[in-house]
């Protein structure tokens, strides 16, 4: 392998990287391991799969794990309850199975004619087997369906990246095949780096204003959710749509509850520092 | 090749396997690393799985590394140099006890031989060669001589960051698997049927099918799914330390999979007073007052302790068997603090039942329902944390 294809990937037009994570984006595409990506909420972890597919110009496959998904589902689902349904009429011929399999995104992903992104998103969701049973999966890229004893196995390997907000461990066979990377909250400079890229015309006393109020609110502890990257974009939104004078930002904290989600963290606020300061 | 940085890093607790040992030697032998910098990154996203462990890494890369002033480039020859002893990794276990067989002389001579065959193969020291590596065993690297190093320092080096330790707060030094804890629990799961109807009750059809003279009809129901939030809290240190494998044994007996919406875990010592502890060596505190804000009334929470101590560690102001924690409120104030704030809670005592007649224990008692930590007790315990106190 030549080094021009090992440095791949280095962020797109509307996704700032960093060195390290970089690095580790083309690690995992040079090895065809899973990468594992780990973060506070609003760090652009799922944004990173979007922007390696439009940065490498590849398809991307998102795969959503909810609480109750299965692994099964990203490979195939054998519809039992259609064909069932279709028995009763006996105007199709219900004895081709091969119509009654649908295969998941892990599955489309594999059968893709191109190498594909494929997200799977906040793996810790779903139980805490389930990285386990995607073990042979996501190693050998195949996997066999017993209905119609067919294998389907990689065209190309899929750039595997998984996400997850460390709401559950996950299980040490799992991790030793994935490469890990832990992206950190950013600092305020690569902060306001990210913002320009979200707003090119922001005005200097703005942005700073906002990043002055934002990071001191990140520093309270008592929040039970602290606002993240994605809520400062839209508080900024609002703050340009609003027109607040650029000197009130950090004083008032207009639209605070585009910052604060949860309400005894907005009660809190209020009650702290709105009153104390009346 | 850096065999002995894999034995750092397993030292300073990284959980590192031949697995990913073998991945890192598949990238360096692809040749993606051009310097030190980049091997820190690759080395830590390959090696190391947690942000919890990121500063354990940083200590080992310092250990290994210490006084590396790694050059800019690491030139194609010593890359070439340091793919080729990676079958040696594959140590049979003879060939493990032949060099733990070997004498010490024996090693210091072989050890001479190799560092004299790298100086001739890259001479004038402007390369990084690392630590004696290349031995066959991969071990002679215990020779302090191991390092020669040379190169023009400038830039922002691994090394440095490493030095800078900026995952200390991630770190989770954990007594118990968090994994098998979440394991052996999971007879506290609560399944709900919530959500929309989007399952198949295939009782349901079935009957509706044969009511219906055999044309389908489909009977959807609610899934389950796990409403339960955990909170554990445990005594460590002291009185406990018998019962430390006690409860590791406990908790990693279970196999069947659970998972709580959530689960935290804070550690004490005796008593509870202003302040709980993420880790075991009590030194990242959280305060408790801070907790009660947080935490929903709705966690439930398991407490687990001896609820042995002096008398006055619970009903005395300045009581705290930690004389500087200077404790306003008493333990037992602060105990029924907590137990008025959740709506589900128990305690879990590792001792003899024989013994619960100690003073504090009884007083504790009258507060939490009280239960051995045995494996019937803990059922008992679950069965209660399930209804209303």
């Amino acid at each position: 392998m030549t080094k021009d294809s090992f440095n791949q990937f280095s962020g797109s037009e509307d996704y700032v990287t960093s060195e390290p994570l970089e690095n580790a984006v083309n690690v995992s595409i040079a090895l065809g391991r899973p990468l594992l990506i780990r973060g506070e909420a609003g760090t652009g972890k799922t944004l990173l799969a979007h922007s390696i597919a439009r940065g490498l110009e590849k398809k991307l496959f998102t795969w959503n794990v909810k609480s109750t998904t299965k692994a099964q589902e990203g490979l195939y689902v054998y519809d039992t309850v259609q064909r069932l349904n279709d028995s009763r009429f006996g105007d199709k011929d219900i004895s081709d199975i091969k119509q009654y399999i649908k295969l998941g995104k892990l599955g489309q992903a594999f059968i893709a004619p191109e190498q594909v992104v494929l997200l799977i998103d906040e793996v810790d969701k779903a139980d805490i087997e389930f990285p386990n049973d995607l073990l042979n999966e996501l190693d050998e890229m195949s996997f066999y369906i017993p209905e119609t004893n067919e294998t389907i196995s990689a065209i190309h390997r899929p750039i595997t990246v998984v996400t997850s907000n460390a709401e559950k461990e996950l299980p040490d066979a799992f991790l030793r095949r994935c490469i890990f990377h832990y992206i950190e909250f950013p600092t305020p400079e690569l902060m306001e780096e990210i913002v320009r890229v979200h707003f090119p015309d922001i005005k200097d006393s703005l942005l700073s204003e906002a990043l002055k109020a934002f990071y001191a609110l990140r520093k309270i502890d008592d929040f039970r959710k602290k606002p993240s990257t994605s809520e400062l974009i839209d508080w900024i939104r609002a703050l340009i749509a609003g027109g607040i004078p650029h000197e009130n930002v950090s004083k008032q904290i207009p639209f605070v509850g585009t910052l604060l989600k949860k309400e005894s963290d907005y009660d809190y606020f209020v009650n702290n520092f709105v009153i104390r300061r009346r | 090749m850096f065999t002995d940085f894999f034995y750092i890093l397993r030292q300073n607790k990284v959980p590192v396997s031949l697995v990913e040992w073998m991945t890192l030697m598949e990238a360096l032998a692809k040749g993606h690393i051009k310097n030190l910098d980049e091997f820190y990154f690759l080395a830590r996203a390959i090696l190391v799985k947690s942000e919890a462990y990121y500063d354990q890494y940083d200590i080992a890369f310092q250990q290994y590394f210490q006084g590396v002033e790694a050059p800019e480039e690491i030139a194609e020859q010593v890359l070439d140099w340091l793919k080729d002893p990676l079958s040696r990794l594959f140590l049979s276990e003879e060939e493990q006890a032949k060099f733990e067989s070997m004498d010490f002389d024996e090693l210091i001579k072989e050890l001479e031989k190799r560092l004299e065959e790298q100086t001739g193969q890259h001479d004038g020291g402007g390369h990084w060669i690392g630590r004696g590596g290349t031995s066959p065993f991969g071990h002679s690297g215990y020779h302090p001589a191991g390092i020669r190093i040379g190169g023009q320092p400038g830039g922002r080096h691994a090394v440095q960051i490493a030095q800078e330790r900026r995952f200390k707060n991630y770190r989770s030094d954990l007594t118990l698997d968090v994994r098998q804890i979440g394991m052996a629990l999971k007879k506290l799961r609560q399944l709900r049927r919530t959500g929309l109807e989007d399952e198949l009750d295939l009782e349901g059809t079935i009957k509706a099918t044969a009511k219906n003279a055999g044309d389908l009809d489909f009977i959807w129901q609610r899934s389950r799914k796990n409403t339960v939030k955990l909170l554990l809290l445990m005594d460590v240190g002291g009185s406990m330390e018998p019962f430390a494998m006690l409860c590791s044994q406990l908790f990693s007996a279970a196999h069947s999979s659970t998972h709580f919406k959530d689960f935290q875990y804070y550690y004490f010592h005796n008593c509870i007073y202003d302040y709980l502890y993420k880790d075991v060596e009590r030194e990242d505190a959280v305060s408790t007052v801070h907790l009660l804000h947080t935490l929903e009334p709705d966690y439930k929470l398991l407490l687990v302790g001896d609820a042995r101590m002096g008398p006055w560690e619970l009903t005395e102001r300045y009581g705290a068997i930690n004389y500087y924690e200077r404790n306003e409120i008493p333990g037992i104030l602060w105990l029924k603090r907590i137990r008025d704030h959740f709506s589900h809670c128990v305690w879990l005592n590792p001792d003899d039942p024989r013994f619960w007649i100690h003073a504090t224990v009884q007083m504790i008692g009258k507060l939490f329902p009280m239960y051995s930590l045995t494996l019937g007790g803990l059922e008992e315990a679950v069965g209660k944390l399930v209804v209303a106190k």
